[in-house]
């Protein structure tokens, strides 16, 4: 009874994660049986006994248990952890060195890169004829760094824009490398299969000692930034000035390219290639929605990398065969769409609500410069009838309730009878200081913007809202106005000659 | 003639310049994509003096200074600054880019971007320290922007923006200063307070090298001027330079020989 409880939640935790998958890894589970490597993991965990749990066929993803999954987030076995701080630390530097890339405008010339490590992988398994890690790495950043030379070079000698010349250095060399791969696997050499890895991302597959030089580079890498940061800043904020402070901003360029050529190459087995550059670029767009310093940038995005490098390598230790680069570029890219959407200076509800609030505050003035203009008219502080607000304004009879009602709910205006409303002394001083804004602001761009006074109402509606304070006294000194209402430009012929008393 | 656009330099010797000028140009001729945008420049200014350089669009007044800050290779000919080449002279150079040529969202207050003046004087690796702060704060307070010191730079307005520039050039405290069209598109409280900072500079004998784009405003704003329209039309004390005639020579009529001889070297060095 109990286990078969357990098993159901197991299952509703497995649909919990395919939905969150968007099913990847199902399609790519057929991968799953070349990739032999988990055997390797070490971490006492045999990928049979994974797959004995559940009613899970062998072809699909097998879920592990409670007791496993405490195991891999409390970093209980020795080699899980070691692949996991691994990972943190890759992601934190992915970060870290892309918020740099990000700002310097350089982020996609990592994609590039990241593609362009597939052929140097190939050659240099074929050279060395086993998976030696450290060949097979110099051979990627090796073909990595040529591929970032080619973009630049075409760039130097043609008039191919950047954008072109990534794409097409990208898909020539990824393309080598998979014509490569595949006369890998024809010489059938065998312990060829873990070079898959390299291209969809298996942080799982990391030896202990994988994971020690990642540890290590990623640790460097972060010392490096940290040390360099001030330079970074000037040259990715305005490199001309940084020259002509006699900075040598190519070397420079040349240090921070190198590290993320790197970042990416020791990356590659835990991410992937094909979506390590998300590591570099999503972390630095999502921290950008939280900070407006470089400083406070760069530790959010190495945070938000490193969260995501920790999502990842704990799940591919529970599900060797769910591909790591994807689940870490999903980990940052909720990261990144929650910061789009909830951040409170820079998103989109942020703007959203901005405008919302902007246009109440709008409709509201606007009642309540009727209101004034019906009270001068009247030249009384008397009740009102509706119908002569309706009047003053292009109004549905709904629209203006609402406004009343809104307006009675902030005490500026009370409703005294079905078809006629006052003016509270709060809502009275308040109407008529927006009123003089509005007035002033007329009389100025007729007298200094030569725009017709029939015209002027339409155009002086759109300013008197944002109308700060100072902004007014500098009005009233231009029109030498006291703090008066002036009469109404556009209604001289009424001959209005009396000012109201503010 | 080939020959030097084909990037072959010929460097001036050093009693070409005047050893006393802040600014002496010899001889200089500058190319993008082997294209000539100045011909034969020869230049020597005066130290302490407002210079203005005007010309029509397209004159070549940008590449002038950036060719005499290294900025972009010369084909030909030399700059000094009081003698020396400017890899000497670093120190005492300030520079203000047009504002355009640079990201304005990019996340640093105005303090960060005014600071980044002092980096020079900065060793490599280190921060900027305590006393850099408060200097690049008393270069803001000097173009009255002190309270928007830690204000997003995206959220200044262009002119506010401007200062932030110059409020950056005067921290580099340099001798002679270049100012790349300081005052296109800023208001006019903006306007009145770098001409207010020109002054100061230049009372307190610094040389400003100032590209401007308003001819009425030239007389009021500069001691000497110079005229360029791909070369130097004339340069000189601003009363006696600035003249109908001269104004006419460097903007009225297309120099459509020049522009042809540009062309055709273009065309030959054309893959």
């Amino acid at each position: 009874m109990v286990n078969r409880r357990a098993n159901r939640l197991r299952m509703v935790w497995a649909a919990v994660w395919v939905a969150l998958l968007g099913c990847t890894p199902i399609a790519d589970a057929a991968d799953g049986h070349r990739v032999g490597f988990s055997s390797v993991i070490a971490s006492g965990v045999p990928v049979s006994g994974m797959l004995a749990s559940g009613g899970i066929t062998d072809n699909s993803v097998s879920f592990p248990s409670w007791d496993k999954i405490f195991r891999a987030l409390t970093l209980r076995d020795y080699n899980t952890r070691i692949v996991v701080i691994g990972a943190t630390l890759l992601g934190a530097a992915a970060g870290v060195i892309g918020t740099f890339a990000y700002l310097r405008k350089r982020a996609m010339l990592g994609d590039a890169l990241s593609h362009a490590t597939l052929p140097g992988i190939a050659i240099a398994f074929m050279v060395v004829g086993h998976k030696n890690l450290g060949w097979l790495l110099f051979g990627a950043a090796v073909s990595g760094t040529l591929g970032v030379l080619a973009v630049i070079g075409m760039r130097r000698v043609s008039r191919i824009r950047e954008d072109a010349a990534i794409g097409i250095v990208l898909s020539v060399f990824f393309g080598i490398g998979m014509v490569l791969f595949s006369i890998i696997q024809q010489m059938n050499t065998g312990g060829e299969s873990g070079l898959q890895s390299f291209i969809y991302g298996k942080a799982a597959a990391m030896l202990h000692r994988d994971a020690m030089l990642i540890g290590g580079t990623a640790f460097a890498v972060i010392a490096c930034c940290a040390v360099m940061f001030k330079e970074f800043r000037l040259v990715c904020f305005d490199q001309t000035f940084a020259s002509s402070m006699g900075r040598p901003v190519f070397w420079i360029d040349v240090l921070m390219m190198g590290l993320v050529v790197l970042t990416t190459v020791t990356g590659l087995q835990a991410v992937g290639l094909i979506m390590i550059v998300a590591l570099l670029i999503i972390p630095a767009a999502a921290a950008r929605f939280w900070t407006d310093s470089l400083l406070l940038m760069t530790v959010i995005a190495g945070g938000i990398g490193a969260f995501s490098g920790w999502m990842g390598s704990v799940l591919s230790a529970l599900l060797p065969r769910l591909p790591t680069g994807a689940i870490i570029v999903i980990s940052t890219g909720v990261v990144f769409a929650f910061s789009m959407i909830f951040s409170p200076h820079r998103g989109v509800l942020a703007g959203v609500y901005r405008r919302w609030s902007l246009s109440h505050r709008v409709a509201h003035q606007n009642l309540l410069r009727a209101l004034a203009e019906c009270e001068e008219d009247l030249a009384a502080e008397v009740a009102i009838p509706i119908a002569d607000v309706h009047a003053k304004r292009f109004w549905s009879r709904r629209h203006l309730d609402r406004l009343i009602a809104r307006g009675s709910r902030l005490g500026l205006v009370s409703q005294i009878g079905p078809n006629t409303l006052k003016l509270t002394e709060t809502g009275r001083r308040e109407s008529r200081r927006i009123l003089r804004n509005h007035r002033l602001w007329e009389l100025y761009l007729i007298r200094y913007a030569d725009i017709a006074p029939s015209h002027v109402d339409r155009d002086a509606d759109e300013i008197e809202h944002v109308l700060a304070g100072d902004v007014v006294e500098e009005l009233e000194r231009e029109l030498e106005q006291e703090s008066t209402i002036p009469p109404s430009p556009h209604k001289a012929d009424e001959s209005r000659s009396k000012g109201v008393p503010a | 003639m080939s020959g030097r656009f084909a990037g072959s330099k010929i460097e001036a010797r050093n009693d070409d310049h005047d050893a006393e000028s802040p600014l002496s140009i010899h001889d200089m001729t500058v190319a993008y994509h082997r294209k000539p945008v100045l011909w034969d420049i020869d230049f020597t200014a005066t130290g302490g003096r407002l210079i203005g350089v005007v010309g029509p669009n397209g004159a070549g007044k940008s590449t002038l200074i950036k060719a005499c800050l290294d900025l972009v290779p010369r084909a030909s000919g030399s700059v000094r600054f009081y003698g020396k080449s400017y890899r000497q002279q670093r120190g005492i150079v300030g520079y203000v880019p047009q504002r355009e040529s640079v990201d304005w969202d990019f996340p640093a207050s105005a303090l960060d971007v005014v600071t980044m003046g002092r980096y020079g004087r900065i060793p490599w690796c280190l921060p900027p320290r305590k006393r850099d702060k408060y200097a690049a704060l008393e270069c803001l307070d000097q173009v009255g922007m002190a309270d928007y010191a830690h204000r997003q730079i995206s959220k200044l307005s262009g002119g506010q923006q401007q200062r932030v520039f110059l409020a950056r050039a005067l921290a580099q405290d340099a001798q002679i200063y270049f100012m790349d069209e300081p005052f296109a598109g800023v208001d006019a409280a903006t306007e009145a307070a770098i001409v207010v900072l020109l002054r100061a500079l230049s009372a307190k004998n610094r040389t400003v090298l100032v590209v401007h784009h308003d001819l009425q405003t030239v007389p009021d704003y500069f001691d000497d001027v110079v005229l360029l329209n791909m070369r130097i039309v004339a340069a000189g004390p601003t009363e006696k330079v600035f003249t109908a005639e001269n104004l006419h020579k460097t903007y009225g009529g297309r120099l459509t020989l020049l522009d042809k001889a540009a062309q055709a070297v273009a065309g030959a060095g054309a893959r």
